[in-house]
């Protein structure tokens, strides 16, 4: 006989199969009791399948076990715990835990609505400010002194742009 | 301004607005962003919690939307000014059990408020009475945008606004309307209307959020999904499902009068008799004799005029509400007699109910 199914939360043997048809997408949860319970499964109006679903897409074989986020220091374990993440940065550390993820809890797996395009574009003049400058500092200390004088000249027109992008607008 | 002058202030759901209409009796937009290279307020200690309110409360200060607006740290709140500010929607139960450096900015007409360090840097809220969709996106989508030129928000080119929790990508947006469908609760049709939205990848909550009980016969529902769509996307497709849902509760509406229309007449009759005379009202109960008399209005047995009244006082007879018109500690039956007080003096002047047999006059 097969073995039993297991709770997909926590190790106990399922009792409550549930299965879902969210935009055509088929979903299947497999609980014991007490986490059905817990989870309010038995009342349609006050459960969530997408955070069930969160926590049962985790498994254990996955390749981000041990990996750390640089950024803030936050592991798969800590994820599991809390089904959240630590940082913006932990969605590059752990892309191969999320991106399984994304189809089950999602209508699509890329974003497809606004951006902040005044953010990006000042992020962008940021990331290319400190590019000339580490240049222009490469260029003095090899006395490259055209560069330098072309690295500086740019750097100027670049802050002027910076300083009018990042005058609040009242 | 301060929280006790924001309380007794008029406000868009207990006064002021003209949206007011049947089954919607709000709707809310909210949006999920994040400062980029900043752990998120669950994974981050308390002074970079601190730093980030202090970050965001300024940037909210300079916009347009937030020009008179209140500010308040968590910590400063007491107990009773959250659970107020919980029934009146403008901040979450989670804000209100969280730690240092959460809080809040409300406008004076309380109909943005920015939870700051709740599960995410920023939640941004606007609320409108009534079914405004539309208006909610274009006012929110203006501030979010504000915003932006002050701040750095957490951005990926492929799944858009990263936020603490994977269900909230993309968008970053939940977009919900409060509905009163007493007729589908009557009718033991609201199951199906469950299982239904479910699979339109929508989600049904009681009044107060996730695991609240739908006293009153009011239901939240809003976008289960955020990643894949886009905001306008979204919005038309939640509105289309309200549409079809105020569409069933109308037809409910209709049959019941059609098959029983005593039965149903008695009901509202006698929520009006309990609402004149009672002297112990628990919450619950209150909400389900308020949820039949603004029944009453859509079916014209009151004049349209009482609305204002009956959603008013949705909000003030909730337990925080009641607890804040004296000044000593209430017991939870103390707190059901002035409900009950309260509702007595109110209905006392409240137009007569004429019934005719069809429902209408």
């Amino acid at each position: 006989m097969a073995s039993p199914l297991k709770c997909d939360l926590c190790s106990n043997q399922a009792t409550v199969h549930l299965t879902q048809i969210v935009n055509n997408k088929v979903h299947k949860v497999d609980l014991c009791e007490s986490c059905a319970q817990a989870k309010g499964v038995t009342d349609p109006s006050g459960f969530s399948l997408a955070d069930l679903l969160l926590k049962a897409s985790l498994n254990p074989d996955n390749t981000t076990v041990g990996v750390r986020c640089e950024q803030c220091g936050f592991t798969q374990n800590d994820f599991k715990k809390h089904g959240r993440f630590g940082c913006p940065q932990c969605y590059e550390t752990f892309s191969s835990l999320v991106e399984p993820m994304l189809d089950n809890m999602h209508k699509g797996t890329a974003h497809t609505g606004k951006v902040p395009q005044k953010s990006l574009e000042r992020k962008t003049l940021h990331d290319r400010l400190g590019e000339l400058e580490s240049n222009l500092g490469d260029a003095v200390k090899t006395e490259r002194f055209e560069d330098a004088a072309r690295f500086r000249d740019e750097i100027q027109q670049l802050k002027q742009a910076f300083e009018q992008h990042s005058k609040p607008a009242r | 301004m301060t929280i006790t002058s924001l309380l007794s202030t008029p406000s868009e759901l207990t006064d002021t607005a003209s949206s007011k209409c049947p089954i919607v009796l709000m709707t809310r937009i909210r949006l999920a962003r994040n400062l980029a290279g900043r752990s998120f307020p669950g994974w981050s200690r308390e002074a970079q919690r601190a730093e980030v309110l202090e970050v965001c409360r300024e940037a909210l200060a300079d916009t347009a939307p937030m020009k008179r607006s209140i500010k308040a740290a968590v910590s400063e709140l007491t107990d009773l000014q959250k659970q107020i500010l919980v029934e009146r929607h403008l901040i979450s139960r989670e804000l209100s059990g969280s730690k240092d450096g959460a809080g809040v900015v409300i406008n004076k007409d309380q109909t943005v408020s920015v939870m700051i360090n709740e599960e995410d840097h920023l939640r941004i809220q606007v609320l409108r009475a009534g079914f405004q969709l539309k208006k909610a996106w274009s006012v929110i989508n203006a501030l979010d945008s504000e915003l932006e030129e002050r701040l750095d928000y957490a951005y990926s080119p492929k799944l858009g606004y990263l936020t603490a929790c994977p269900t909230n990508l993309g968008t970053g947006m939940r977009a919900s309307a409060m509905m009163h469908l007493p007729a589908l609760v009557i009718s033991g049709q609201m199951e199906k209307v469950v299982r239904a939205v479910n699979q339109l990848g929508m989600v049904v909550r009681g009044l107060f959020g996730e695991g609240s009980d739908a006293s009153g016969s009011i239901f939240q529902i809003s976008n289960q999904t955020t990643l894949g769509e886009s905001e306008e996307e979204i919005i038309k497709r939640l509105g289309s499902v309200l549409e079809s849902i105020i569409e069933h509760e109308l037809n409910a509406r209709a049959k019941l009068l059609e098959t029983d229309a005593p039965k149903l007449h008695d009901k509202i009759g006698r929520a009006y008799g309990i609402l004149q005379n009672s002297h112990l009202l628990t919450s619950t109960e209150a909400m389900n004799l308020l949820s039949l008399l603004r029944l009453g209005i859509d079916l014209n047995v009151f004049p349209e005029a009482c609305r204002t009244v009956i959603d008013r006082l949705f909000i003030e007879a909730q337990p925080g509400h009641i607890q804040n018109t004296v000044q000593h500690d209430l017991e939870s039956v103390q707190r059901d007699v002035l409900r009950a007080d309260k509702l007595r003096m109110e209905f006392a002047t409240f137009a007569k109910p004429t019934f005719t047999i069809n429902g209408q006059n």
